[in-house]
């Protein structure tokens, strides 16, 4: 996606031109970059949603929509519109300042996750050395706003939901930072763009399996996906925390969800697949040079698709179940694996030296 | 002042996983019932009461609105109940008889698929109710084809049956029959043999024979106890003395054994219906009743293995032509009144599946 850099660099020399000092077209430029990621994650959260539901069509036997337009496309249009128009209707006894911005920060922070995910090299609004630590940051974040939506919608069902989502992404957060380590500790930076280019010859999946296999599952229950949706508890609570929003504010909910889940099978991707890397070396196919971009975005399609085929498979746990699944089996094993990587790499610095 | 209190969360009567209008209130520690309370009573219609000013034929059509999810079941054991009334159990056709076995057990197929894939949903495998509602509509387009509605076919007649079945209801049901086989792998593979479903529904709100029986258990429910009793085998009816089949057993009471025993006993309705298929023999579908139906002085009760439990008529005639009275005994009504004690001490989330698991259907619970 060079030529995407190339644009970037002709937007500041020409704002330069203008006569505007470089600090200036520098602060223009991070608004227009933030702008291209915006529209890039409402042009995914689109995708998906039609993808959701073809995809749990194709599992569950159905045709899933596919009347407006090809494949369906004119109903995610549809959904928008009808989203848009309804009325937004805040309960009486809620308590109206965290129940409305509830929503809105919970995007924000599913949003803000994107500044140091790197689409190809260059590609990366922020590369802070400290990016993955920044991006589980902002994820938690996250819980706080699920927090508010659950108690300032003063609904039973809204509060066991948001008490439910608290304690499970609280006890995820800590496997899924564990499994990350082991990434840390191989390659020796936070930095993201340092991340990807570790893996020039092998992709973190091999030598640190068990930690994407721990990540995987601590970023479904992260997210609140099934079968770790028990914030939503559709059976029980029918809704969950955000039981009593509706139009656009119920909209904003669905819309972090997806937001988050491209996030987090973009880390999945930089962290364990090789992020915008060519596999086997295939940087060139018949003569044409694939951009990294399309890696990335392959890669992140695959994980991706990965969720939606877990959500619509397997039946939800029970709470005591996954926290006893959280605390006893994935944190010991993350821990387990960090001491075989430490092992792993000092015998590796004593072959060598 | 920090101090913890008892939350009482209303669930119903409009609530996704209720299975109609029905109302519980639940007293929760944490989110661990304390105490529920059952409330029915949305879905009255006082259906005992209208029978008193209907005659006794035009009440067949209002058993198909008891419980909706079998029909065909409702109806036989009302028509067996006049049947008794007026004395004229013996002069039922052959042919009838056999074809009013095989829709009650292809009607026990349908129930038993609403259950199993109601089940699914309320452990949030949708992929689950989707599968085993494909074979459950599939039994639908043949009760369609028999009585013109999914539903309510009103078919059951006093005396027999409304009409013969022709050869294309029979290929068709042959096939019905066959593609099952393989269906029932794919509820095994996608559900009772699942790590996350085992983990839901095993050991969870077991109930104990004594229980089971104090609380008048019947049905598929005082099966998955360890009580070996099937009216089928051991008060036959029609022509189920004929039938070579199991009555499946479990032993642990739990949700698992609730689920697993339907999934059982929709195989052995299969093995009736090929059986009935192979031996029904030609010849009329309807007893020689009068047109105007005159019970004598007196009273009947029958009752038959539907799919959720003992459904049973109690007919009191005064000899006219409408019933003096008409008692409904509706099997979920009686165990629905266990939910409390079952659901004590339980979380919330197994609270759903316990009402799943005792198949509460509201028509019939409230009549």
């Amino acid at each position: 996606m060079q030529i995407l850099i190339n644009l970037a660099n002709g937007i500041r020399s020409w704002l330069e031109g203008m006569g505007l000092s470089a600090a200036s077209a520098e602060v223009i430029m991070s608004a227009v970059g933030a702008l291209a990621v915006v529209i890039f994650i409402l042009t995914h959260v689109i995708i998906l949603i039609l993808a959701e539901r073809r995809v749990a069509a194709f599992i569950q036997i159905r045709k899933g929509p596919n009347r407006l337009g090809p494949l369906g496309i004119g109903q995610v249009i549809a959904d928008v519109v009808k989203t848009l128009s309804k009325e937004d209707i805040i309960p009486a006894a809620a308590d109206k300042f965290v129940f409305k911005i509830a929503s809105t920060t919970l995007f924000a922070t599913a949003l803000l996750t994107f500044a140091v995910i790197p689409f190809s090299k260059g590609m990366v609004i922020q590369d802070l050395n400290i990016g993955i630590f920044y991006f589980i940051a902002m994820a938690s974040t996250g819980t706080l706003s699920i927090l508010m939506a659950g108690w300032a919608s003063n609904n039973k069902y809204a509060l066991i939901g948001g008490m439910r989502a608290v304690a499970q992404m609280i006890s995820y957060e800590i496997p899924m930072v564990f499994s990350i380590l082991g990434v840390v500790m191989l390659t020796g930076s936070l930095k993201m763009s340092d991340i990807v280019l570790a893996q020039k010859n092998m992709w973190f999946i091999v030598p640190q399996f068990i930690a994407f296999v721990v990540y995987y599952v601590a970023a479904t229950a992260e997210l609140n996906r099934a079968p770790f949706d028990l914030a939503e508890g559709e059976q029980e609570l029918i809704a969950g925390y955000f039981i009593e929003y509706s139009g656009i504010r119920w909209a904003l909910f669905m819309m972090a969800e997806y937001a988050s889940m491209v996030a987090a099978s973009a880390i999945a991707t930089t962290l364990f697949l090789g992020g915008w890397l060519a596999p086997f070396g295939l940087d060139t196919i018949f003569g044409v040079t694939i951009p990294g971009f399309v890696w990335f975005m392959i890669k992140l399609y695959f994980m991706l698709f990965t969720f939606l085929w877990v959500r619509w498979t397997f039946p939800r746990l029970r709470v005591d179940h996954l926290m006893h699944f959280g605390w006893k089996f994935l944190i010991p094993v993350s821990l387990a694996n960090i001491l075989v990587t430490g092992i792993g790499i000092y015998v590796y610095q004593r072959i060598i030296s | 002042m920090l101090k913890t209190q008892e939350l009482t969360l209303n669930m119903g009567p409009v609530h996704p996983s209720t299975h109609g209008v029905y109302r519980c209130v639940l007293n929760l520690d944490g989110e661990y019932i304390q105490n529920a309370v059952n409330h029915i009573g949305y879905l009255h219609r006082g259906l005992e009461k209208l029978a008193e000013s209907r005659t006794y034929t035009q009440f067949i059509p209002y058993t198909d609105r008891l419980d909706y999810c079998s029909g065909l079941s409702n109806e036989l054991a009302y028509v067996m109940a006049v049947e008794k009334l007026m004395g004229i159990e013996e002069e039922i056709p052959e042919r009838a008889q056999y074809l009013r076995v095989i829709l009650a057990e292809l009607q026990r197929l349908g129930s038993h698929g609403i259950f199993l894939g109601s089940f699914a949903l309320d452990v949030a495998g949708a992929t689950g109710y989707f599968y085993i509602f494909r074979e459950r509509d599939r039994v639908l387009e043949l009760i369609t084809r028999v009585g013109g509605n999914r539903l309510t076919p009103n078919f059951m007649r006093i005396g027999g049956v409304r009409n013969d079945l022709g050869e294309d209801f029979f290929t068709e049901l042959k096939d019905l029959m066959d593609s099952f086989e393989p269906a029932f792998e794919e509820y095994n593979g996608l559900l009772t043999g699942n790590e996350i479903f085992q983990s839901r529904t095993k050991g969870i709100s077991v109930v104990s024979k004594e229980m089971a029986m104090d609380y008048g258990f019947n049905g598929p429910n005082l099966r998955s106890v360890g009580v070996d009793y099937d009216l089928r085998r051991d008060e036959p009816y029609l022509v189920y003395d004929r039938m070579q089949f199991d009555v499946p057993v479990t032993h642990n009471g739990d949700l698992f054994d609730r689920f697993v025993i339907r999934l059982k006993e929709m195989e052995q309705s299969v093995r009736i219906i090929k059986q009935a298929m192979k031996e029904i023999p030609e010849g009329p579908v309807m007893a020689k009743v009068p047109k105007v139906i005159k019970p004598p002085v007196g009273e009947a009760f029958h009752r038959i293995e539907n799919a959720k439990g003992h459904l049973g008529f109690h007919l009191v005639s005064d000899g006219s032509t409408k019933p003096y009275r008409n008692k409904i005994y509706a099997p979920t009504f009686v165990m629905l009144s266990a939910f409390p004690e079952m659901a004590k001490g339980t979380h919330i989330m197994d609270a759903v599946l316990i009402l799943a698991s005792i198949d509460i259907v509201l028509g019939e619970v409230d009549r």
